[in-house]
């Protein structure tokens, strides 16, 4: 009887002792057991859906500052857990680190193993084959020509005869066991399955590397270009840039992208039904061309693709201060709030001539409603449009050198403009007007609506090794789990001047065709 | 009568004829039961046969009716909302049903299968129901066709997989002298093969279904890519796709484990299933994400 070891065996002299690298070995043969790649499985399936229960940073970080701010003592535990970015979370990283570990230790001594055995004939068939299920007999006059019609029936039948590959590896031995002569052949399939598996199992492997060296190169940028603007690609032209360690700014192409027009169609329900960025490409080469960029339509450019995120409209206003002269002028870009586009945006008029400086609010309505008390949009498209909005003076706060959030007012230290009733004033202006602002404030004028587009520009030049791995995990899968796996063998014994030839086979239990595969090699091996 | 009409005329008419096809199958497989346990002659045909295998036909033919004219209504592929998918997914069930008919005698499958059928296409048509819209500038991609169809077959594929998987631990249980499974009323798992072969059947559905769920989690990455920019985004959508995956991983892997064979492995492609299920209800009707427009 094995004699039971502990971790710290010195207590029991005699037996023996692991010692480091013992140890090492039994760690790595468990990570490596399918038992325990099947627990990592589960954990890691049971280990996602948390993310899709809360609330994440990566995806919508203010949801997440909402949670915590409703739940203040659960949210700051659940942050501590990493429970609000599950992906980039240290445990679930182990767990797939460790799952990834366990497969390349599973699959790289296996890989060998089958280069190895290439060219081996598969092994010889048993002596008896008895104990086989799936079995079937016929007496013969001769061993040797039996086996040889055996052999011709297991070459590949219908298209599969056209690749020219043997369906089976085939051994045949002649042999004599307890005083019989025999004749036997035994034959294997399986191989496909086999390679079918690993290269799935690779596949898996060229995929994580693909998402981690992605994470590492890549860039994306995101930009809104008004109709008639121009983009430049460059991080500084970007309005949020991000990207991974290995990339740096010097290599972005310096294109430039020249928003023509901007198409949106709606039907009669108000509901999109097309978006279209006809753009104006101009490349460092000095080529140019014009493009349209759709939702499902991203424009490639040099490695990288743009891709069409959003749309709304960007007003063009004018701000005057009190003494008369432009404070502000330009489109300013309003973030669509519902599928009517009742859109919001800020305007922050910092460089007043003399006076406080001025904050805006407004809201944007393509088709406003005949009474402007709900200022909530009709339609999408700008059938009537009216901005409502808010003046608010004092100190935007823009000195600080916190970056602000543009399409924000913070008001700590502003204080909204007063109409006769004491509440704060509600103005509504229409294009082509011209507003003045109460207390004397100056004026407003609204020019032009037009509309801009929300870009994203990436760039991951992994995605064909993706794709070509996502390809190869596909078909490596199909082949391991529907390429056959069989094992033939059929033995013509002679005793006595009497020859039998019996024939077996194995395959998994799901395979059905195995009887019928008997019957035939029985009906070929017969005279 | 435009398309509207005789889509949802038709699916009517498939779901009722799929609930006659039920009490047929029903029926028939308790005969064959009975006989059994008499050890008498099962005649190969009866009326009941009869009855199940043409209702099965024709609410087939009703149901693809269903699912054209609905095309043609909305004027795209007809698996864009939830009542679409699941008028498809249940036409998928159906067809990979008689599929299987065709190779063996899957007779024991009937009942379950139209069953869910009935099911599917009645929750559709009674709570799901929509009217066909234009498709969204996001929806409009080759994409649509060939990522969610694969889906809806998939998860056709996977139910029929799971209802076998379901009559395969019922079967055993019943062997090993269950209290509820040996029950009268339970006689009609006698007609079904025994739990081995039951779970072969259940892989072979199961590692299709995996291989389809493969393809589509592929090519809903590759469609992501085009649409939104990035290819994986652990949207709601595609972590409970991961986890419907990794938990068939999972099942395929736990057959040839150890320990793991027959009963347990079967139960995770149980859950599996479920998990399907709650990708396809919870994560469209209480989580936020970039597929939320797949909601009702």
């Amino acid at each position: 009887m094995a004699r039971r070891v502990k971790l710290d065996n010195y207590v029991v002299p005699e037996a023996p002792r692991l010692g480091a690298r013992g140890w090492l070995r039994w760690v790595w043969r468990q990570v490596t057991s399918m038992r325990v790649a099947l627990i990592l499985l589960l954990l890691l399936g049971v280990a996602a859906i948390p993310g899709s229960v809360l609330p994440q940073r990566p995806r919508n970080l203010s949801a997440v500052l909402t949670y915590l701010a409703e739940h203040p003592k659960a949210g700051p535990l659940l942050d501590r857990l990493g429970l609000f970015d599950v992906f980039g979370s240290a445990w679930f990283t182990a767990i797939y680190l460790l799952l990834f570990a366990s497969l390349i230790g599973c699959i790289v001594p296996r890989t060998i193993a089958h280069t190895r055995a290439l060219g081996d004939p598969p092994a010889a068939a048993p002596n008896s084959l008895a104990r086989y299920q799936v079995r079937g007999e016929v007496r013969v006059t001769d061993g040797a020509a039996a086996i040889a019609r055996v052999r011709i029936a297991l070459r590949p039948a219908g298209w599969l005869s056209l690749t020219g590959k043997a369906a089976y590896r085939i051994r045949v031995d002649e042999r004599v066991v307890k005083g019989r002569g025999q004749v036997a052949l035994a034959a294997e399939s399986g191989r496909l399955r086999e390679w079918g598996n690993l290269a799935f199992h690779l596949a898996l492997v060229g995929i994580l590397t693909c998402i981690g060296l992605g994470a590492f190169l890549t860039y994306r940028g995101q930009a809104i270009v008004v109709e008639g603007d121009t983009f430049t690609n460059a991080v500084v032209s970007y309005d949020s840039f991000s990207a991974g360690r290995g990339f740096s700014p010097e290599t972005l192409e310096p294109f430039t992208l020249t928003l023509d027009s901007f198409g949106a169609d709606f039907s009669a329900a108000g509901r999109a039904t097309d978006f279209r960025a006809n753009v104006t490409l101009d490349e460092p080469s000095g080529a140019q061309r014009e493009a349209v960029i759709r939702v499902n339509k991203p424009l490639g450019v040099d490695g990288a693709s743009v891709y069409l995120q959003g749309n709304g409209y960007a007003p063009s206003l004018t701000v005057r201060d009190s003494t008369g002269a432009v404070a502000l002028s330009g489109p300013v870009p309003f973030l669509p709030k519902d599928a009517a586009y009742t859109s919001t945006g800020v305007l922050k008029v910092p460089d007043v001539t003399t006076g406080p400086q001025i904050g805006i609010r407004a809201t944007l309505l393509p088709t406003a409603p005949s009474g402007i008390d709900s200022p909530v949009s009709l339609a999408p498209q700008p059938l009537n449009p009216v901005i409502v909005f808010q003046v608010w003076t004092g100190d935007l706060g823009l000195d600080s050198g916190i970056p602000q959030n543009v399409y924000a007012l913070d008001d700590a230290r502003l204080s909204p403009v007063r109409g006769a009733d004491g509440r704060p004033a509600v103005l509504a202006i229409a294009p082509g007007e011209t507003l003045e602002l109460p207390d004397g404030l100056g004026s407003i004028t609204w020019a032009a609506l037009p509309r801009f587009a929300a870009f994203d520009i990436r760039a991951d030049p992994t995605l064909p090794w993706l794709l070509a791995s996502a390809i190869l995990a596909l078909a490596g899968l199909s082949a391991s789990l529907f390429g056959p796996q069989r094992r033939v063998w059929v033995v013509a014994s002679t005793e006595s001047g009497t020859t039998v030839v019996t024939a077996a086979a194995l395959g998994p239990d799901h395979d059905e065709g195995l009887p019928s595969l008997v019957e035939r090699l029985i009906a070929a091996a017969s005279d | 009568m435009d398309p509207q009409n005789i889509s949802v005329a038709a699916l009517y008419g498939a779901a009722a004829l799929y609930a006659i096809a039920l009490v047929a199958s029903s029926v028939r497989l308790a005969r064959v039961a009975d006989a059994k346990a008499a050890g008498a002659e099962v005649p190969p045909h009866d009326r009941a046969s009869g009855i199940a295998g043409a209702t099965v036909n024709v609410g087939l033919i009703l149901h693809a009716v269903g699912l054209v004219a609905r095309g043609i209504d909305a004027g795209h592929v007809p698996w864009s909302t939830m009542y679409e998918f699941t008028i498809t997914f249940s036409f998928a069930a159906m067809v990979a049903y008689v599929v299987v008919r065709r190779v063996r005698d899957a007779a024991w499958l009937g009942p379950a299968v139209t069953g869910m059928a009935t099911v599917a296409l009645g929750l559709a048509l009674a709570v799901l129901y929509r009217e066909a819209t234009t498709l969204q500038p996001a929806l409009q991609s080759a994409w649509l066709a060939i990522h969610v169809s694969v889906a809806t077959t998939a998860t056709g594929v996977l139910s029929v997989a799971f209802l076998a998987t379901l009559i395969q631990l019922a079967r055993a249980s019943r062997d090993r002298g269950s209290r509820i499974f040996t029950r009268r009323e339970w006689r009609r798992l006698e007609t079904a093969p025994a739990p081995k072969t039951l779970e072969a059947l259940a892989f072979r559905l199961n590692a299709v279904g995996f291989i389809l769920w493969t393809f589509t989690v592929i090519a809903g990455a590759i469609w992501a890519e085009h649409a939104w920019g990035r290819y994986w985004g652990w949207d709601p959508k595609e972590i409970w796709s991961f986890v419907v995956w990794v938990i068939y991983a999972a099942y395929l892997h736990a057959r040839t484990t150890q320990g793991w064979q027959g009963r347990r492995s079967s139960v995770l492609a149980l859950a599996g299933f479920a998990a399907i299920i709650l990708n396809f209800t919870l994560v469209n009707l209480v989580f936020q994400g970039l597929h939320s427009y797949a909601g009702v």
